[in-house]
Protein backbone atom coordinates (compact mmCIF):
# COMPACT_ATOMS: atom_id res chain seq x y z
CA UNK A 1 0.00 0.00 0.00
CA UNK A 2 1.98 2.83 1.10
CA UNK A 3 5.70 1.82 0.05
CA UNK A 4 7.01 5.19 2.35
CA UNK A 5 5.32 3.76 5.64
CA UNK A 6 6.05 -0.18 4.68
CA UNK A 7 9.36 0.99 4.27
CA UNK A 8 9.97 2.59 7.99
CA UNK A 9 8.10 -0.06 10.30
CA UNK A 10 9.11 -3.35 8.30
CA UNK A 11 11.80 -5.12 9.98
CA UNK A 12 12.99 -7.72 7.47
CA UNK A 13 13.68 -6.64 4.13
CA UNK A 14 12.88 -8.07 1.00
CA UNK A 15 15.46 -9.74 -0.78
CA UNK A 16 17.31 -7.58 -3.05
CA UNK A 17 16.69 -8.09 -6.78
CA UNK A 18 19.73 -9.84 -8.51
CA UNK A 19 20.73 -7.66 -11.00
CA UNK A 20 21.02 -4.89 -8.26
CA UNK A 21 22.63 -6.96 -5.80
CA UNK A 22 25.34 -7.17 -8.48
CA UNK A 23 25.05 -3.36 -9.11
CA UNK A 24 25.59 -2.44 -5.48
CA UNK A 25 28.47 -4.72 -5.31
CA UNK A 26 30.10 -3.19 -8.00
CA UNK A 27 29.53 0.18 -6.85
CA UNK A 28 30.34 -0.41 -3.25
CA UNK A 29 34.21 -1.81 -4.58
CA UNK A 30 34.42 1.32 -6.97
CA UNK A 31 33.75 0.40 -9.97
CA UNK A 32 33.64 3.88 -12.17
CA UNK A 33 32.10 2.34 -14.83
CA UNK A 34 28.81 0.97 -12.76
CA UNK A 35 28.65 4.83 -11.00
CA UNK A 36 29.11 6.24 -14.78
CA UNK A 37 25.73 3.63 -15.82
CA UNK A 38 24.19 4.59 -13.34
CA UNK A 39 24.71 8.52 -13.67
CA UNK A 40 23.66 8.07 -17.44
CA UNK A 41 20.24 6.26 -16.83
CA UNK A 42 18.72 8.48 -14.12
CA UNK A 43 20.73 12.05 -14.11
CA UNK A 44 17.91 13.95 -16.57
CA UNK A 45 15.27 12.36 -14.55
CA UNK A 46 17.11 13.80 -11.18
CA UNK A 47 17.78 16.91 -13.20
CA UNK A 48 14.06 17.55 -14.21
CA UNK A 49 12.76 16.81 -10.53
CA UNK A 50 15.26 18.95 -9.10
CA UNK A 51 14.22 22.00 -11.06
CA UNK A 52 10.69 22.10 -9.75
CA UNK A 53 12.37 22.79 -6.43
CA UNK A 54 14.93 25.14 -6.80
CA UNK A 55 15.02 28.21 -9.34
CA UNK A 56 17.92 27.77 -11.56
CA UNK A 57 19.54 24.90 -13.96
CA UNK A 58 22.65 25.75 -12.44
CA UNK A 59 21.34 24.66 -8.27
CA UNK A 60 19.93 22.10 -9.92
CA UNK A 61 22.82 20.50 -11.04
CA UNK A 62 24.76 21.02 -7.50
CA UNK A 63 21.97 19.28 -6.05
CA UNK A 64 22.08 16.51 -8.15
CA UNK A 65 26.18 16.22 -7.46
CA UNK A 66 25.49 16.80 -3.92
CA UNK A 67 22.49 13.73 -4.47
CA UNK A 68 25.32 11.42 -5.82
CA UNK A 69 27.61 12.11 -2.92
CA UNK A 70 24.93 11.42 -0.70
CA UNK A 71 24.42 8.11 -2.19
CA UNK A 72 28.04 7.33 -2.27
CA UNK A 73 28.30 7.97 1.29
CA UNK A 74 25.06 5.92 2.17
CA UNK A 75 25.84 2.96 0.08
CA UNK A 76 27.59 0.75 2.51
CA UNK A 77 23.99 1.51 4.64
CA UNK A 78 21.58 0.88 2.21
CA UNK A 79 19.67 -2.19 3.02
CA UNK A 80 17.96 -2.65 -0.18
CA UNK A 81 14.20 -2.36 2.04
CA UNK A 82 13.54 0.19 -1.29
CA UNK A 83 14.66 0.07 -4.46
CA UNK A 84 18.11 1.36 -5.10
CA UNK A 85 16.48 4.39 -7.65
CA UNK A 86 13.43 4.95 -5.32
CA UNK A 87 16.46 5.56 -2.48
CA UNK A 88 18.32 7.66 -4.45
CA UNK A 89 15.50 9.66 -5.83
CA UNK A 90 14.38 9.80 -1.97
CA UNK A 91 17.57 11.46 -1.23
CA UNK A 92 17.06 13.79 -4.46
CA UNK A 93 13.55 15.10 -3.34
CA UNK A 94 15.38 15.55 0.65
CA UNK A 95 18.49 17.62 -1.12
CA UNK A 96 16.44 19.62 -3.52
CA UNK A 97 13.42 20.64 -0.93
CA UNK A 98 16.16 21.74 1.56
CA UNK A 99 18.11 23.86 -1.05
CA UNK A 100 14.70 25.05 -2.72
CA UNK A 101 13.57 26.38 0.74
CA UNK A 102 17.32 28.06 1.57
CA UNK A 103 16.66 29.55 -2.23
CA UNK A 104 13.44 30.90 -0.91
CA UNK A 105 11.22 28.70 -3.31
CA UNK A 106 8.38 27.36 -2.20
CA UNK A 107 7.55 23.72 -2.70
CA UNK A 108 5.51 22.39 -5.91
CA UNK A 109 2.60 20.82 -5.54
CA UNK A 110 1.36 22.71 -2.13
CA UNK A 111 -2.10 24.05 -4.01
CA UNK A 112 -2.30 21.01 -5.28
CA UNK A 113 -5.16 18.53 -4.17
CA UNK A 114 -6.99 21.32 -3.33
CA UNK A 115 -10.25 22.15 -5.48
CA UNK A 116 -8.56 24.74 -7.30
CA UNK A 117 -8.68 23.17 -10.83
CA UNK A 118 -11.14 20.05 -9.92
CA UNK A 119 -13.43 21.32 -12.78
CA UNK A 120 -10.87 21.38 -15.45
CA UNK A 121 -12.71 19.11 -18.49
CA UNK A 122 -9.89 17.55 -20.60
CA UNK A 123 -12.19 18.46 -23.17
CA UNK A 124 -14.28 21.99 -24.40
CA UNK A 125 -17.58 21.56 -22.90
CA UNK A 126 -19.39 22.61 -26.14
CA UNK A 127 -18.22 19.18 -27.33
CA UNK A 128 -20.70 17.28 -25.80
CA UNK A 129 -24.23 18.12 -26.42
CA UNK A 130 -25.38 20.26 -23.37
CA UNK A 131 -28.03 19.78 -20.42
CA UNK A 132 -31.72 19.62 -20.76
CA UNK A 133 -31.02 17.57 -24.38
CA UNK A 134 -32.20 13.53 -24.02
CA UNK A 135 -28.44 12.95 -24.91
CA UNK A 136 -27.35 15.04 -22.78
CA UNK A 137 -23.30 14.68 -22.08
CA UNK A 138 -23.35 12.69 -24.74
CA UNK A 139 -20.67 13.96 -27.90
CA UNK A 140 -21.97 16.76 -30.36
CA UNK A 141 -18.74 17.01 -31.62
CA UNK A 142 -16.85 13.42 -31.20
CA UNK A 143 -12.92 12.72 -32.07
CA UNK A 144 -12.43 11.26 -35.10
CA UNK A 145 -10.45 7.60 -35.34
CA UNK A 146 -6.62 8.19 -36.02
CA UNK A 147 -7.45 5.23 -38.44
CA UNK A 148 -9.55 8.00 -40.69
CA UNK A 149 -6.23 9.68 -41.00
CA UNK A 150 -4.89 8.83 -44.81
CA UNK A 151 -1.51 6.94 -43.16
CA UNK A 152 0.52 8.56 -46.14
CA UNK A 153 -0.09 12.12 -44.47
CA UNK A 154 1.14 11.32 -40.93
CA UNK A 155 4.94 12.12 -40.64
CA UNK A 156 6.05 10.35 -37.65
CA UNK A 157 8.54 13.08 -36.41
CA UNK A 158 5.87 16.02 -36.93
CA UNK A 159 3.44 14.16 -34.33
CA UNK A 160 6.04 13.80 -31.88
CA UNK A 161 7.04 17.71 -32.25
CA UNK A 162 3.75 18.02 -31.70
CA UNK A 163 3.10 16.32 -28.70
CA UNK A 164 7.20 17.40 -27.34
CA UNK A 165 5.47 20.96 -27.29
CA UNK A 166 2.37 20.48 -25.99
CA UNK A 167 4.69 18.49 -22.59
CA UNK A 168 6.36 22.20 -22.94
CA UNK A 169 3.42 24.07 -22.57
CA UNK A 170 2.01 21.92 -19.36
CA UNK A 171 2.50 23.68 -15.71
CA UNK A 172 5.76 21.84 -14.23
CA UNK A 173 3.89 19.30 -11.73
CA UNK A 174 1.61 18.14 -14.80
CA UNK A 175 5.52 17.58 -16.98
CA UNK A 176 6.92 16.51 -14.16
CA UNK A 177 4.57 13.26 -13.61
CA UNK A 178 3.94 12.80 -17.51
CA UNK A 179 7.18 12.92 -18.29
CA UNK A 180 8.57 10.58 -15.37
CA UNK A 181 5.51 7.98 -16.53
CA UNK A 182 5.49 7.92 -20.02
CA UNK A 183 8.95 9.18 -21.28
CA UNK A 184 10.99 8.18 -18.46
CA UNK A 185 8.78 4.37 -18.04
CA UNK A 186 8.57 4.92 -13.93
CA UNK A 187 5.36 3.52 -13.02
CA UNK A 188 2.90 5.28 -11.01
CA UNK A 189 4.31 4.11 -7.08
CA UNK A 190 7.33 5.38 -8.79
CA UNK A 191 6.27 8.66 -9.46
CA UNK A 192 4.63 9.43 -6.79
CA UNK A 193 7.49 8.46 -4.12
CA UNK A 194 9.57 10.94 -6.80
CA UNK A 195 7.64 13.38 -6.31
CA UNK A 196 6.53 13.22 -2.49
CA UNK A 197 2.82 13.05 -3.88
CA UNK A 198 -0.33 11.44 -3.34
CA UNK A 199 -1.53 8.66 -5.30
CA UNK A 200 -4.69 11.01 -6.14
CA UNK A 201 -2.49 13.65 -6.62
CA UNK A 202 -0.08 11.69 -8.96
CA UNK A 203 -3.54 9.96 -10.87
CA UNK A 204 -5.14 13.88 -11.32
CA UNK A 205 -1.79 15.21 -12.94
CA UNK A 206 -0.99 12.36 -15.07
CA UNK A 207 -4.81 12.59 -16.61
CA UNK A 208 -4.44 16.58 -17.08
CA UNK A 209 -1.42 16.37 -18.97
CA UNK A 210 -2.53 12.60 -21.47
CA UNK A 211 -5.39 14.75 -22.12
CA UNK A 212 -3.86 17.95 -23.22
CA UNK A 213 -1.23 15.84 -24.82
CA UNK A 214 -3.83 14.01 -26.46
CA UNK A 215 -5.70 17.19 -27.69
CA UNK A 216 -2.48 18.72 -29.07
CA UNK A 217 -2.54 15.03 -30.97
CA UNK A 218 -6.34 15.41 -31.97
CA UNK A 219 -5.65 18.99 -33.47
CA UNK A 220 -2.78 17.40 -35.23
CA UNK A 221 -4.76 14.49 -36.66
CA UNK A 222 -7.69 16.70 -38.03
CA UNK A 223 -5.39 19.29 -39.39
CA UNK A 224 -3.94 16.19 -41.53
CA UNK A 225 -7.75 15.07 -42.48
CA UNK A 226 -8.53 18.90 -44.05
CA UNK A 227 -5.35 18.97 -45.75
CA UNK B 1 8.24 4.07 -37.01
CA UNK B 2 5.03 1.77 -36.40
CA UNK B 3 1.80 3.55 -35.62
CA UNK B 4 0.77 2.24 -32.71
CA UNK B 5 -3.23 1.99 -32.72
CA UNK B 6 -4.73 -1.58 -34.12
CA UNK B 7 -7.19 -1.53 -36.81
CA UNK B 8 -10.87 -2.41 -35.61
CA UNK B 9 -13.31 -4.22 -37.67
CA UNK B 10 -16.18 -1.43 -38.96
CA UNK B 11 -19.23 -0.91 -36.88
CA UNK B 12 -21.90 1.05 -38.16
CA UNK B 13 -23.06 4.14 -35.67
CA UNK B 14 -24.07 2.95 -31.97
CA UNK B 15 -24.95 5.26 -29.71
CA UNK B 16 -25.71 4.15 -26.01
CA UNK B 17 -28.71 4.41 -24.04
CA UNK B 18 -29.19 7.64 -22.65
CA UNK B 19 -29.42 6.46 -18.56
CA UNK B 20 -25.95 5.24 -19.22
CA UNK B 21 -22.69 6.76 -18.12
CA UNK B 22 -22.32 9.86 -20.08
CA UNK B 23 -19.20 10.72 -22.43
CA UNK B 24 -18.63 13.20 -20.39
CA UNK B 25 -18.04 11.65 -17.48
CA UNK B 26 -15.86 8.80 -19.77
CA UNK B 27 -13.72 11.53 -20.92
CA UNK B 28 -13.09 12.00 -17.11
CA UNK B 29 -12.24 8.78 -16.09
CA UNK B 30 -10.75 7.10 -19.02
CA UNK B 31 -7.01 7.77 -18.11
CA UNK B 32 -8.00 5.54 -14.82
CA UNK B 33 -9.37 2.95 -16.97
CA UNK B 34 -5.74 3.32 -18.81
CA UNK B 35 -4.06 3.02 -15.69
CA UNK B 36 -5.99 -0.07 -14.58
CA UNK B 37 -7.13 1.88 -11.35
CA UNK B 38 -10.72 1.33 -11.71
CA UNK B 39 -13.17 -0.26 -9.39
CA UNK B 40 -14.28 -3.11 -11.12
CA UNK B 41 -18.09 -1.88 -11.37
CA UNK B 42 -17.11 1.16 -12.95
CA UNK B 43 -14.31 -0.26 -15.06
CA UNK B 44 -17.25 -2.65 -16.64
CA UNK B 45 -19.95 0.60 -16.88
CA UNK B 46 -16.58 1.94 -18.73
CA UNK B 47 -16.08 -0.93 -21.16
CA UNK B 48 -19.96 -1.38 -21.89
CA UNK B 49 -20.03 2.14 -23.07
CA UNK B 50 -16.71 2.03 -24.95
CA UNK B 51 -18.42 -0.87 -26.94
CA UNK B 52 -21.54 1.10 -27.89
CA UNK B 53 -19.96 4.06 -28.41
CA UNK B 54 -17.52 4.93 -31.47
CA UNK B 55 -17.05 8.71 -29.92
CA UNK B 56 -15.78 7.80 -26.46
CA UNK B 57 -13.42 4.56 -28.44
CA UNK B 58 -12.25 7.05 -30.86
CA UNK B 59 -10.99 9.32 -28.14
CA UNK B 60 -9.34 6.22 -26.34
CA UNK B 61 -7.44 5.63 -29.13
CA UNK B 62 -6.40 8.85 -29.35
CA UNK B 63 -5.55 9.11 -25.69
CA UNK B 64 -3.38 5.85 -26.27
CA UNK B 65 -1.53 6.73 -29.35
CA UNK B 66 -0.56 10.08 -27.72
CA UNK B 67 1.01 8.31 -24.76
CA UNK B 68 2.89 5.34 -27.51
CA UNK B 69 4.05 8.93 -29.25
CA UNK B 70 4.77 10.35 -25.90
CA UNK B 71 7.04 6.84 -24.86
CA UNK B 72 9.04 7.62 -28.47
CA UNK B 73 10.98 11.18 -27.20
CA UNK B 74 13.93 10.70 -26.39
CA UNK B 75 14.84 10.93 -23.07
CA UNK B 76 17.06 13.87 -21.51
CA UNK B 77 20.20 12.98 -22.16
CA UNK B 78 23.40 13.42 -19.65
CA UNK B 79 25.67 15.93 -20.70
CA UNK B 80 29.33 15.11 -20.98
CA UNK B 81 30.64 17.91 -19.18
CA UNK B 82 28.21 17.18 -16.24
CA UNK B 83 29.16 13.35 -16.51
CA UNK B 84 32.67 14.02 -15.93
CA UNK B 85 32.02 16.53 -13.14
CA UNK B 86 30.44 13.76 -11.71
CA UNK B 87 32.55 11.09 -12.07
CA UNK B 88 35.47 13.42 -11.00
CA UNK B 89 33.59 13.31 -7.67
CA UNK B 90 33.34 9.80 -7.66
CA UNK B 91 36.93 8.70 -7.94
CA UNK B 92 37.90 11.73 -5.50
CA UNK B 93 35.24 10.48 -2.68
CA UNK B 94 36.98 7.10 -3.19
CA UNK B 95 40.20 8.46 -2.82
Amino acid sequence: MDGYRREATSTTAPPIPPDERLLLERLRAGDEAAYRELLRQYTPSMLRVAMMYVPTRAIAEDVVGETWLGVLKGLDRFEGRSSLKTWIFRILTNTAKTRGQREGRSVPFSSLGGDDETDESPVDADRFIGDGHRWAGHWASAPRNPRDVPEERLLAGEATERISAAIEELPESQRAVITLRDVDGFDAEEAREILGISDGNQRVLLHRARAKVRAALEDYLNEKVSA
Amino acid sequence: MRWPWRRRAEVGPVLSRPEDITCREIVRIVNDYVEGVLPAAEREAVELHLNLCDGCSDYLEQLRMSIALTGELPPDALSPELEEELCAAFRSYRE
